[in-house]
This record gives structure tokens, C-alpha cells and sequence, in this order.
């Protein structure tokens, strides 16, 4: 009864609108980002609008503008670069009257292109790819159709090699390329440790911040005299925080996830080969988060013991911030067994690190090491509550770490 | 059974020695106080009492539990309300006590700690629109509230202006009239002259006299405690 007691408390004094409404902001500026690089992608794929004028009649200047005209949006055949910019166009292409002379006489074409820059931002650089890309296609068609006359294969002599791919990853021989493979475990390696991060830091933060408050607000010696255990204030203020840290980090992956969907591109199965996680794995990971989480928070009141008030807590999340980015970064970027044997070390050491490759070793069948991080999180999370208990019995929570020669002022 | 037992109390941080071998003793029913000027160890003896530091030497006794072996009992029969004390600022004062209340048995505590706090509708205010001594009041319901067998109650008025004052002595002398016992730290001697039934004066760590106020004046020949600490300290 006391804990639950301490528990609402907890939620009541970290659940203010002080702490939600930054993390509201953050969703909306997250989401609207999300939004705004969405429509950027949806405009991307819009046909560019040009002026097209042509000055020959000839084979391949036809060819030339059957390819534009399908692509792109005409918007004038005028040879006006005033027109073309009142519609909003991006270029005027003048094609000039020996245009399929000079090709059927095997000497270069030319064709004049004139750019409209309308603004300067990066989305608006993606219709001059796609109009140059358009352009290639057009070469393409007009190389065809010469090599066809000439009964030519041109399939063939565009790509005259035929690959067969065949990957051999993790005693599996899988018929794509390297490169999607590694795309779909750096899709694992990246979302899954930023979403480890966030609630680690932001549970983590709270923790610390509720000690800080206590003494800030002089509640502490308080707490400390009622009839409660303090291994149920520990415990309280371990759940409380855990509660609040999750339902921000709830919000703040909410629009974290909406910002990162928009950037997603195509999706990578490779269940088919067996890199699947099933319900087992699921277990596994939700275990390593909930044992990295418990680890975390048990450093945290650890660390808030330190805290003098509010100031000195937000400080204290640094140490935090450190060992929850650090392996972040490394396991983003480098996979653990490529590691050298003392990073390897200080990721296993670091709690948090077993949650964020959980994924990837799951997927790849290596359990023993899942579940010896598991196992060491809830270690680490058991030695950090001892010290915490201990603290809380002992002086050193109201008045700190006797030195020698130190001058006390009594009060 | 004596309400509080203390015999050669010490406390020790690192080679500094900031209570120096105390001994009082507290009849139930009784207001103590402890006199003293700031710095003279009246904190440290009362934060030893209420179980949130440790002894290094002597003995305590709270109703014949044994502070540093009986903490958790301890915890159960005594209230104490430190000297700079806070309550959660999110919460309002009905929050507050409700709060507290939960961590004892009976259902009355909560209405009982309504009705002595006299904070009418401002109950239902969050705390941190109290004033400084609407929240000192708040906070002396929630030491009261729950009738501790010793309230252990550090600078009960410091901070607050006259009526204010005058209300939390009245409060005081109101529960012991009822038999609750009070150990109180004040450097406000004329204060602690008022309400207490014993004091004793504490300088530099040391009980340097103790005694009914009007018999210390008597010893003194002095007109009030004030006289009194300063003669005794000479």
C-alpha cells in the first residue's frame, strides 16, 4: 500500500504540465516535420513543368519529344522564357532544326536547355534531376531506335552482363545482394537503439529530477519519517518515473516515428530467408529493455542521491546522456562483432547497449548473448539498488560525505 | 515509561564532534525545548531522534524504543517537521494530507488534519499558491494529524509573522493539553519560555543547563531566558 502510495505521488509530481506540454511541442514540431518532408517526396514525383520547342521534324527529334511530352508537363511550345516563367516552369528546351540530321550523320546533336531557378531551397532541386534524368531517357530511346535500324540488339548491348547474386551471410546462402541485407539490419540498428535512447534518457531524467525536487522542495526528511521502508520509497520512485518516463517517451517516439516514416523508402522483407523475429524474440527483447530500464533507473537514484535541487539533478543526467548515446553511435555505425575486444567490453558493460543489438542477435539466432545481457542488466540493476538502500540508511543522503578537515555549519 | 530517554548522545562528522555526550529526558504530556543558538547542535540532535541520522555513541529512547535498533516502530509513534520543511508543490493541500494520511491506519486522520489546518476552501488550492504560513500550518496539520505519541517539531515559527506564531504556540499548547508530548528546537528563547514546560540550553554541542524556565530565571536572577543563556554561557 505504502509503494503504490509513493507511486501516485511520484506520477502526480513528475506528470506536470511543465514536463508534458515541451514534450506536446516536441511531437508537433517532429510531426510537422515529418508532414512537410512527406508532401516534399509527393512533390518530387510531380512530371516538371517545361516550354518545349521544337525546330525539326526529323525521326529522332520526334522521338526527342514523344519521351518529353509523356514525362513532363508542357506548359508552352513558345520560344518564351517570360511564359515558361509565368507558368511556374523550370526550363525552356529548344530543339534545333538539324537535331536528326546531325544524329543520323553520327554527329552530336545539340540541344539548348534554359534553367529557371524559381527558389533556392533543397526540395526545389528535385525537378532538375528528374528533367535531367527525363533528358537520359530520351538519349536511351534515341540510341535504341539507331541500333535497332541497324538490327542491333539493344537490350543486349546496354547490358551485355547478366549477374547472378548470391550472398553467404551467417551460414545462409541468399540470393540478393550484400547491400540489401545490410540496409535491412542498419534499419534495425538505427530505430531501435534512438527509441532505447529516448526512454532511457527521459525515465532516467525523472528519476534524477525527483531527487533533486525532494531536496529543492524539502520534502525529503519528510518522506523519510513516515512509516514507509525506504526500500518502498526506492522502488516508488524507481515505478513512478518509469511510468512518467514511458508515456513521454511514448509521445516523443509518436513523432519521432511519423518523422522517420516519411523518409522510409522501400521495404525490406527477408523473412522468406529465415530474419524474422517471432513471438520468443519479442519476449527477449521486451526482457532486455525492461531489464535495461531497471538498470538505468536504479543508476539514476543512485546518481540523484548527489543531486542538491533541480539545477544540479539536470546536470547529473549528463553521466546518463553519455552512456546512453555513446553505444548508440557505436552499434548505429559498427556492428558489435566487428568490434575489438575492449569496445566490445565497455558496450556489454553499458546496460543500455543490450536492448539496442537485441534486435539484430535475435534475428541472427545468437540468444546467448541476448540473454547474458539480460542477465547482467538485472545484475547491475540489483548492486545499484543495494547502494541506493544503503545510501538512503546511511548520513549521506541529508548530509553528504564527511571529509577531514572539512568546516561544517550546523543547522 | 518515559517519553524520550537520552543518554551521552554523540554525533560525529569526520573528526568534528557536533553533539557532545547529551542527556535529557521528556515526561509524556511534556513541551520541551531545546535552546540554543544557531550552530549549537539543536538539529542535529532532533534529526537523530526522528531517525534520519545516525548516532555515533550514547543511547535514545522514544517510548522505551531504541532510535538506530527500532527506527521503523519509531517511525510509527513520532511525527517531526524540520526547520526549512517544503510539501509537493503540485499538490493541493487536501493532496497533501491525504497523502500523508495514507501511511497510517484510521479513516479520521485525513478529516481530523482538515479540520486543524483551518485552511477553509484554500484546501483545495495547490500548495504552491499557499502562503509561507499557510504552508507552515499545512505542514505542523501534518505533523499533528496523525496524534504521534512525540512530535518532534524543529524551529516550530521560524519565518513567520506574529499571528501566524502566535497560532502554531497556541496549536501546540492545545495537543499537549491533550497528553501528546513535543520535543521543540528554537533559538527564540522567549518562545520556547512560553509554552515549554522544561528547557534545556545547548551550546557548542553541551547541555549547559536545564530546567522549568521560571526556575532558571530564578537561578539567574534574570528577567527572561535570554538572560539567562547569556549569563549561563559565561
Amino acid at each position: 500500500m505504502s509503494l503504490l502510495n509513493i507511486v501516485k505521488k511520484e506520477v502526480k509530481e513528475l506528470l506536470t504540465p511543465a514536463t508534458v506540454l515541451p514534450v506536446i511541442l516536441m511531437f508537433i514540431i517532429f510531426a510537422s516535420m515529418g508532414n512537410f518532408f512527406g508532401e516534399t517526396a509527393e512533390k518530387a514525383k510531380e512530371m516538371p513543368k517545361i516550354g518545349l520547342v521544337c525546330n525539326d521534324d526529323g525521326n529522332a527529334s520526334k522521338i526527342f519529344v514523344d519521351v518529353m511530352e509523356a514525362y513532363c508537363n508542357i506548359v508552352t511550345r513558345n520560344n518564351s522564357i517570360e511564359e515558361v516563367k509565368e507558368r511556374k516552369g523550370i526550363a525552356l528546351i529548344e530543339v534545333p532544326s538539324n537535331f536528326s540530321s546531325n544524329i543520323e550523320n553520327f554527329s552530336k546533336a545539340d540541344i539548348k536547355i534554359y534553367w529557371i531557378i524559381n527558389d533556392v531551397g533543397i526540395s526545389n532541386a528535385f525537378p532538375y534531376e528528374t528533367l535531367k534524368n527525363i533528358i537520359d531517357v530520351a538519349e536511351e530511346e534515341i540510341i535504341n531506335n539507331i541500333l535497332k535500324k541497324r538490327e542491333i540488339n539493344a537490350s543486349f548491348v546496354s547490358n551485355p552482363i547478366s549477374k547472378e547474386e548470391l550472398t553467404v551471410f551467417k551460414e545462409k546462402e541468399i540470393d540478393v545482394s550484400p547491400s540489401i541485407i545490410l540496409q535491412f539490419f542498419s534499419t534495425q540498428s538505427t530505430t531501435v537503439p534512438i527509441i532505447v535512447m529516448i526512454i532511457i534518457l527521459t525515465s532516467g531524467g525523472m528519476v534524477i529530477t525527483s531527487m533533486g525536487m525532494e531536496k529543492e522542495n524539502k520534502t525529503l526528511e519528510t518522506l523519510l519519517t513516515l512509516p514507509v521502508k525506504r526500500s518502498n520509497i526506492i522502488a516508488g520512485k524507481i515505478m513512478g518515473a518509469a511510468i512518467v518516463g514511458f508515456i513521454i517517451a511514448m509521445i516523443y517516439m509518436a513523432g519521432f516515428g511519423y518523422y522517420i516514416s516519411s523518409f522510409s523508402g522501400e521495404k525490406i522483407d527477408l523473412s522468406t530467408y529465415g530474419f524474422k523475429l517471432d513471438i520468443l524474440d519479442y519476449f527477449f527483447i521486451s526482457l532486455s529493455l525492461f531489464s535495461s530500464l531497471l538498470a538505468g533507473l536504479s543508476l539514476c537514484i543512485v546518481i540523484g542521491t548527489f543531486a542538491k535541487n533541480y539545477k544540479s539533478a539536470q546536470t547529473l543526467t549528463l553521466p546518463i546522456s553519455a552512456l546512453a548515446i555513446i553505444p548508440m553511435f557505436i552499434i548505429m555505425f559498427k556492428g558489435f562483432a566487428s568490434l575489438p575486444f575492449s569496445l566490445k567490453a565497455i558496450i556489454f558493460a553499458i546496460p543500455f547497449s543490450h536492448p539496442m543489438m537485441a534486435p539484430s542477435f535475435l534475428l541472427l539466432n545468437e540468444y546467448s548473448i541476448v540473454i547474458a545481457g539480460t542477465a547482467y542488466s538485472f545484475i547491475f540493476s540489483l548492486i545499484c539498488i543495494a547502494i541506493a538502500a544503503y545510501i538512503f540508511k546511511t548520513d549521506l543522503l541529508l548530509v553528504g560525505r564527511a571529509r577531514k578537515r572539512w568546516k561544517f555549519r550546523l543547522v | 515509561m518515559k517519553a524520550l530517554e537520552v543518554k551521552n548522545l554523540v554525533k560525529r562528522y569526520g573528526e568534528f564532534e557536533a553533539v557532545k555526550g547529551v542527556s535529557f529526558s521528556v515526561e509524556e504530556g511534556e513541551i520541551f525545548g531545546l535552546i540554543g543558538p544557531n550552530g549549537a547542535g539543536k538539529t542535529t540532535i532532533l534529526r537523530i531522534l526522528a531517525t534520519l541520522i545516525k548516532k555515533s555513541d550514547g543511547e535514545a529512547k522514544i517510548f522505551d524504543l531504541e532510535v538506530g535498533v527500532d527506527d521503523n516502530e519509531i517511525r510509527k509513534i513520532i511525527s517531526y517537521l524540520p526547520e526549512e520543511a517544503g510539501a509537493y508543490k503540485n499538490m493541493t493541500g487536501r493532496q497533501y494530507l491525504a497523502f500523508i494520511a495514507s501511511f497510517f491506519d484510521g479513516k479520521e486522520i485525513l478529516q481530523r488534519g482538515i479540520k486543524i489546518s483551518k485552511l477553509g476552501k484554500r484546501i483545495d488550492d495547490k500548495i504552491e499558491n499557499y502562503s509561507k504560513g499557510m504552508v507552515r500550518r499545512l505542514l505542523l496539520t501534518r505533523a499533528l494529524m496523525t496524534m504521534p505519541k512525540l512530535a518532534i517539531l524543529d524551529e516550530p515559527t521560524s519565518g513567520l509573522d506574529v499571528i501566524n506564531a502566535s497560532e502554531i504556540r497556541e496549536m501546540i499548547k492545545r495537543f499537549a493539553r491533550n497528553g501528546m508530548t513535543f520535543l521543540i528546537s528554537s533559538h527564540n528563547m522567549l518562545e520556547v519560555e512560553y509554552i515549554c514546560d522544561r528547557i534545556a540550553l545547548i551550546d557548542k554541542g553541551k547541555i549547559i543547563e536545564m530546567d522549568k524556565p521560571e526556575k532558571l530565571k530564578e537561578k539567574y536572577n534574570a528577567k527572561n531566558i535570554e538572560d539567562v543563556f547569556i549569563k549561563a554561557i559565561k
